[in-house]
């Protein structure tokens, strides 16, 4: 055909032109996954050659009972982080909008947990939950009750640790809320209201929830993606401890690989955390298309 | 027809409103009686929608009261003022059916917050029977607009139109003391914004209710309405029949504003006698008071006349059953409505005249002026 060879033309033209975001993508992000997913299936220890051992590692962690509290730690943790936070994000956004004053305040205090050093903020949290000299227990004290060792008792860590989680995540929730709350035509919740909506909650019913189903999708998915990645509060705060009572699967897949330079078990670890964060994306993504849309 | 003075229809006393610093309405008062259907007529930004949201309550007023059904509806909330609005925009919940839709406003008041619940509310007493009355009426109101087979679909796959009708019938569904209508014409096409306007009136006859209709459009408002209120920077210039309004009007800005092609408009000076002057030559009318006034005529009374004023036409526009033809004097344009078959060229000078009775003469301050016929002066 004689338009053929134009075209051709600017097929390689268009690949010459997203030949650097390929390059890159392929050097930073395809090989490195691609690596890591072949290092899972080998035992291979920092300065020795990688010996193939099929699928022994996720059989180890099948029986390592280390990892199985790691992993359980870790749904706990998204279980308590994940609603909590999205739904006191939810609460303070629908505050915030309906306030008629020191919105801009409001927001910007509520965000500053987003915007800050996790690291320096964990000093601050290990400061406040002391069971000495911190503030929290000093207060419990006040009130007659005698505040327990926040995160160095195997009974109350994860829940210290999952309480500066919904800390850190409500005010971000609070953000994606609020302008999934803009994009709402206010005519909508005035017809509500003349079509007898009287009390807000029955107009958050009628309008506002449904409405923010993409929203909250979103914001949900977002959420658990964020909390099953939980890695430097732990880090700084608990090392796991006590008594692997706050190990999660970050936590374990860098002690494996970083401490005791197993990097096989590590990378196969990678891998688990890796299926579950694209099933909860797959989820959505599902979801989305069936439920939420309103097209 | 007549109406009687709030006879359980809808008023509103005195409202004043400001937003930002800028006067919206300025001591509004308006009256609609039940079975009545007014048009709220003005330019964009005029404060007809604001009046409207005043009176469903979506906007508190600074001053004034409302009345809805013989009961003063100042304070309540929408909810409780037996009111409906149909938005600009329709305002359909989107992620509702149809049918749902139009259920909505009975189900807020006919079911209790437990029987509203998904799932629990179904097995509560009573719920079954009000469900299934409430799907009886919503069929009873969508079968006439022609919305059976659509009853299923979400908002997202019908077409203006249909959505129009949903709207419709989402607000009348109910049977409200007062039905309220924000441009519910404005997104639709040319010809069905013309069977539309039809199906609503035939709508308000069915329903009875006080019927509050805002538009910009003055052939709406003149076809649709019983009574037209003309509405400009927030103030009502003249609440009276279409006829009355065009014939009649008692503001030189309504007078502008009715009417298409526009009115025709000249400067005269009634002297100390009151005797009226055009172009140094009297005309067969008195004003009662002396000074400058403005001339209003409509193009179709201007007429031909051998001893009438030279006028230059500038052109003519040919409209099959009739004729424009736009001419100077002066410095005057005016609009003169002719015969089709009179073929006017551009450049030539026509002699025009006009029907005394029909003049309308406004002073400097925009109020009409009473004008008295008189035997023409010979000069």
């Amino acid at each position: 055909m004689p338009e053929a060879a134009p075209r051709n033309g600017e097929a390689w033209g268009a690949w010459l032109l997203t030949l650097p975001a390929a390059l890159s993508f392929a050097l930073l992000l395809l090989l490195p996954t691609l690596a890591a997913i072949a290092m899972a299936f080998t035992e291979f220890e920092l300065g020795l050659w990688p010996i193939w051992i099929g699928l022994e590692n996720f059989v180890e962690m099948w029986t390592d009972r280390g990892f199985r509290r790691s992993f359980l730690n870790t749904i706990i943790y998204v279980g308590l982080v994940a609603p909590l936070s999205v739904g006191l994000g939810l609460a303070l956004a629908l505050l915030i909008e309906a306030g008629a004053r020191g919105r801009i305040f409001f927001r910007a205090v509520f965000f500053l947990p987003v915007v800050s050093l996790t690291v320096a903020m964990a000093s601050a949290w290990q400061y406040l939950l002391h069971p000495t000299i911190g503030p929290v227990n000093a207060l419990l004290r006040m009130i007659g009750i005698a505040g327990p060792a926040w995160l160095s008792s195997s009974d109350t860590v994860l829940i210290s640790l999952a309480a500066i989680g919904v800390w850190e995540n409500a005010g971000f929730n609070m953000v994606l809320f609020m302008a999934g709350l803009t994009a709402i035509p206010r005519e909508l919740r005035e017809a509500a209201a003349v079509d007898g909506a009287q009390s807000a909650w029955e107009r958050f019913r009628l309008v506002t929830w449904p409405l923010l189903g993409p929203t909250t999708l979103f914001v949900v998915t977002i959420t658990m993606i964020r909390s099953i990645r939980v890695f430097d509060t732990v880090a700084v705060l608990t090392r796991g401890g006590p008594n692997k009572a706050s190990e999660v699967l970050l936590y374990t897949m860098y002690t494996e690989g970083f401490t005791f330079l197993r990097l096989g078990y590590s990378a196969a670890i990678t891998l688990v955390f890796l299926a579950i964060v694209l099933g909860l994306m797959w989820v959505q993504t599902r979801v989305l298309d069936r439920r939420v849309h309103y097209g | 027809m007549s109406f009687l003075p709030d006879s359980g229809g809808l008023s509103v006393e005195g409202a004043r409103l400001t937003l930002g610093g800028t006067p919206i309405l300025r001591d509004v008062s308006l009256s609609v009686a039940r079975g009545e259907f007014v048009a709220l007529l003005g330019p964009s930004g005029c404060g007809k929608t604001s009046l409207m949201r005043v009176i469903a309550g979506i906007q508190s007023a600074d001053a004034g009261t409302v009345r809805i059904g013989g009961r003063e509806v100042t304070r309540l909330h929408p909810a409780e003022r037996d009111v409906a609005m149909v938005f600009q925009s329709y305002a359909l919940y989107p992620h509702l059916t149809a049918a749902q839709n139009i259920a909505v406003p009975l189900t807020m008041r006919r079911l209790s917050a437990w029987q509203r619940m998904p799932l629990l509310g179904g097995l509560l007493p009573g719920s079954r029977a009000a469900r299934a009355a409430i799907a009886q009426d919503v069929a009873r109101i969508a079968e006439p607009l022609g919305l059976g087979p659509l009853l299923d679909r979400k908002p997202g796959q019908l077409s203006g139109g249909q959505r129009q009708r949903v709207a419709l019938a989402r607000a009348v569904v109910r049977e409200p003391a007062a039905f309220l209508l924000d441009e519910p014409l404005s997104n639709l096409d040319a010809a069905l914004r013309v069977t539309t306007r039809r199906e609503i009136v035939e709508i308000h006859r069915r329903v009875g209710a006080a019927t509050l209709y805002v538009t910009h459009d003055q052939s709406e408002a003149l076809t649709m309405a019983d009574r037209v209120a003309v509405m400009q920077a927030g103030e009502i210039l003249q609440l009276a029949t279409p006829e009355e309004i065009y014939r009649n009007p008692v503001d030189l800005r309504v007078a502008r504003f009715i009417g298409s092609p526009r009115i025709n408009l000249l400067d005269v000076t009634a002297d100390p006698q009151g005797q009226l002057w055009l172009g140094g030559r009297a005309l067969p009318l008195h004003a009662a008071q002396p000074g400058p006034l403005t001339l209003a005529i409509r193009p179709e009374d201007l007429r031909l006349d051998a001893q009438g004023y030279d006028a230059r036409v500038e052109h003519a526009e040919f409209l099959g059953d009739h004729a424009l033809v736009h001419l100077r004097l002066g410095t005057a344009e005016l609009i003169l409505r002719a015969p089709a078959d009179l073929h006017a060229r551009p450049g030539e000078v026509m002699r025009i005249s006009f029907d005394p009775a029909r003049v309308l003469l406004f002073g400097t301050d925009g109020r009409r002026v009473t004008a008295h016929q008189h035997e023409p002066a010979r000069a």
